[in-house]
């Protein structure tokens, strides 16, 4: 990390002196998001894709899908791989080169946000049972990290898993017919997963961090919530946080989520 | 017989153009160009200190580009990361765009250009160095021009303009195609030039003033975008 782009400790002052006034340092709540815009269709060869902003933070995923073998674990079930890159062009602060920890952070949360709310129907994806079934392919790209690619990642992942539509299968040639959609979508769940992110700075705790909040942020909580059922977590970073501040986020998750809910509505239908 | 082109275009016409500046709040720079359905867009970060050091030139800022295609912008996946292609694409770029750049001031500086391909339809690596171009204008850093690509063509024995992805890799007949990008300032100096296929020095000629006419037209589309973003300031 290149230490010209940090956050300067006179930025981190400011932040925790507004916080104990109960504000942001962009003057939103404690526990409000940005404001989200959702861009779909926005690469056609995908068979899903999807531009998110949430504030000046913003995230492009594309779904592909080809044809794999099952794991021998679970021959009727198709494959879901979920890859993230920082790319350079998002920020000064990521380089060339093969993934480093963040993004495969980014990526194996996004996946498990995913998975484990159960939102794709993964035997709906078996063309052959123990031969061949669909993989799902889900890659997110940072145009614009403003802090918060978490939870941007996560809501673009979703949108553009509901806006892809299955390609052709020609089963004569074995082969994939990507010019031909069959227009039908992906069989997903009604409970669509979205995640929160929660920051700890100082005493407080705060959702869809800033750039400059995340850098000073102690430590952060990534809940996936799908219904009223966590299904995934993960806490990051090195401090620690106290049994009462984990419970106050989980019992929190659901409000803040809910309102993140209502600002997506109309793309989760 | 001459060769029709399939969206009607007319042989020397080129697709709908878009392009903007600014689209990277992070970036010192930063375009987006679409022609048809080719989608790149490009930041500009720097001039910054050159990392790894060894590559710092106490003589002259650098210019380094990386070029690359997002793992769904093609019909068959591509997995993410650099490969032989990417990597030759981002040297060719620096080598078109270097030319009109002023970096003598800058020593052991780097101006680093990230050309992302959002959706690929053929000309993908034009379509980068026309944002790249913009992008490095709208950052400020000093050029003595600016540089427009277009990718020219012949198909079977029919010289065209700006080939889609059809007429690029799909089309066999008779010669088949030939695909020619080039990249020139609007005064006529040509920073870049490749080709694959088959054409007569007398074809070539021609496609190269055929390009040239082109490439001023996309230059006005260049610089009326940056001219914007200027007016949106204010």
């Amino acid at each position: 990390m290149n230490e010209q782009n940090l956050t300067p400790k006179i930025t981190a002052d400011r932040i925790k002196t507004y916080l104990k006034q109960g504000k942001r340092f962009d003057g939103r709540g404690l526990d409000d998001f940005r404001n989200i815009e959702i861009e779909t269709g926005v690469s056609k060869n995908a068979e899903g894709s999807v531009k998110i902003k949430l504030g000046k933070t913003e995230v492009l995923v594309g779904v592909k899908m080809s044809l794999g073998t099952p794991y021998p674990d679970s021959p009727d079930e198709g494959n879901l791989m979920v890859t993230a890159e920082l790319l350079p062009l998002s920020s000064s602060r990521y380089e060339n080169g093969p993934p480093k920890f963040p993004a495969i952070e980014l990526g194996r949360v996004t996946d498990r946000i995913i998975r484990e709310s159960k939102f794709v129907d993964f035997k709906s994806l078996c063309i052959k049972e123990g031969e061949k079934v669909w993989t799902v392919f889900v890659d997110i790209y940072s145009l614009n990290d403003d802090g918060n690619l978490f939870d941007a990642a996560a809501i673009g992942a979703v949108i553009a898993l509901k806006n892809a539509k299955i390609p052709k299968y020609d089963e004569e040639n074995d082969k994939v017919l990507y010019e031909e959609s069959t227009g039908k979508g992906l069989e997903l769940s009604k409970d669509v997963p979205i995640s929160v992110t929660f920051h700890k700075i100082g005493d407080f705790l705060v959702v869809d961090p800033l750039r400059e909040e995340e850098d000073i942020s102690e430590t952060r909580v990534t809940i996936g919530m799908s219904g009223e059922n966590i299904s995934s977590m993960q806490k990051g970073e090195s401090e620690s946080i106290d049994v009462e501040d984990m419970k106050k986020l989980i019992n929190s998750a659901e409000e803040v989520i809910a309102k993140v809910r209502k600002k997506i509505e109309k793309h989760l239908k | 017989m001459t060769y029709k082109r399939k969206d009607g275009r007319k042989l020397d016409e080129l697709r709908p153009i878009s392009a903007k500046v600014g689209v990277i709040p992070n970036a010192d720079g930063s375009a987006i160009f679409q022609s048809g359905k080719t989608i790149a867009i490009a930041a500009v970060y720097g001039p910054r200190k050159m990392h790894p050091q060894h590559q710092q030139d106490p003589t002259k800022g650098k210019l380094r580009c990386t070029y690359n295609m997002m793992s769904f912008s093609v019909t068959d996946r591509i997995r993410p990361g650099i490969n032989r292609r990417s990597t030759e694409i981002s040297k060719i770029t620096e080598w078109a765009l270097d030319p009109v750049l002023m970096l003598e001031n800058y020593p052991n500086k780097v101006v680093d250009v990230f050309i992302n391909i959002i959706q690929a339809d053929a000309g993908t690596r034009c379509a980068g160095i026309n944002a790249a171009a913009m992008a490095l204008a709208h950052a400020g850093i000093p050029m003595k021009n600016i540089v427009t690509s277009v990718s020219a063509g012949k198909m079977d024995k029919t010289l065209v303009l700006d080939l889609d992805k059809y007429e690029d890799s799909e089309f066999k007949e008779g010669e088949g195609s030939t695909d020619i990008p080039i990249t020139m300032t609007p005064d006529g100096k040509i920073t870049h030039f490749q080709l694959d296929g088959k054409i007569s020095a007398k074809q070539l000629n021609e496609i190269i003033d055929m390009a040239q006419k082109a490439c001023k037209e996309i230059y006005e589309i260049q610089k009326k975008a940056l001219k914007d973003s200027i007016e949106e300031k204010q």
